[in-house]
């Protein structure tokens, strides 16, 4: 569905016949990688984000605002940074549903510019997320899904958000 | 515009919310989860859902109409022109689902104040039509002195 979403996950991908990426939480091991993936923002994005959400602060579509405030120019929200790293989680599990708690706090800005040239939906960030069982609870059948959220730039990485935790209910 | 922690533990009146397949599809969409359970009908029953379910953050689109009542409330002092996200938090009793008629109301949790600023928290519980608690958003906001270092 998304041409943006390069997505590599440890077990075969799931379908709605088969919800191939959970196993018995015996079988599941804390530090155990469940996969990554690469989400890209482009300036669209956060106009969709800002229309799906309602959320229209204009430090996420608007360069002069976003500088007068500080800021080093248009941000993503940070609902949307956490919104999409989730998907890595959901899709594991196999059913959005799983996902019973997720938390972050949000660390650092993931700055937006506008495409030097061509269509404003030309991607101009990129995150990697990377997923590891962060704690198995087999008493309440569930997995607390560790992820990373880095910023990619280049050689340079920088985590924007921490604790990212999310908590799925096993087979 | 003095932050007044006396507002502590207030609640705010509730909100309406109903959920609409338009609203999963536009949001799931908008964060690029790509999973089938939020646009088709038949892979979300294939999982036992009765309609489309919504991406785990989606209950955001709820909240933050019930936290614009601590966002509108004079009493409270908090200068949202200054406002920084720092934490969110959802628990999840069940999917949020196509339609749904859910309430949601806000409660001032915590003002912490720090220097001239605060961490405030609000907690916002939203509940299907019977009552039942479906979904609880936990959500922490900085508050930053302004530029001339008010007390």
């Amino acid at each position: 569905m998304d041409q943006e979403l390069q997505t590599h996950t440890a077990a075969p991908p799931h379908s709605a016949e088969k919800r191939a990426g959970i196993s018995e939480a015996a079988q599941l091991q804390k530090g155990q990688t469940i996969g990554s993936r690469t989400i890209e923002f482009s300036r669209a994005d956060l106009i969709r984000y800002a229309a799906a959400s309602g959320d229209h602060n204009p430090i996420h579509w608007n360069e002069r605002f976003a500088t007068e405030v500080g800021l080093e120019g248009v941000i993503a929200h940070g609902m949307l940074t956490m919104g999409a790293a989730v998907g890595l989680a959901a899709d594991w599990a196999g059913d959005p549903g799983r996902v019973v708690d997720y938390q972050t706090r949000f660390t650092k800005p993931v700055p937006v510019p506008d495409a030097a040239e061509g269509s404003p939906e030309t991607p101009t960030t990129a995150l990697e997320v990377i997923g590891t069982v962060g704690k198995v609870d087999a008493e309440a059948n569930t997995a607390r899904i560790d992820l990373t959220v880095e910023l990619v730039d280049g050689e340079e990485r920088t985590k924007v958000l921490t604790k990212v935790q999310a908590v799925v209910v096993l087979d | 515009m003095t932050i007044n922690t006396a507002r502590e533990g207030h609640t705010y009146p509730g909100i309406d919310y109903q959920v609409s397949r338009e609203a999963i599809m536009e949001f799931a969409s908008a964060v690029k989860a790509g999973h089938p359970a939020h646009v088709d009908p038949e892979a979300a029953a294939g999982l036992g859902h009765p309609d489309l379910i919504a991406p785990p953050t989606f209950a955001v689109v709820i909240a933050q109409r019930a936290e614009a009542a601590v966002i509108n409330d004079p009493g409270a002092g908090i200068d949202f022109s200054r406002v920084v996200h720092a934490e969110e938090r959802f628990t999840h009793h069940a999917p949020i689902t196509a339609g749904e008629n859910l309430t949601a109301a806000t409660t001032l949790e915590r003002i912490r104040l720090m220097g001239a600023g605060a961490m405030v928290t609000t907690v916002t519980e939203i509940n299907d039509g019977a009552g039942t608690p479906r979904a609880t958003v936990t959500s922490t906001l900085l508050v930053r002195a302004d530029a001339e270092g008010e007390q």
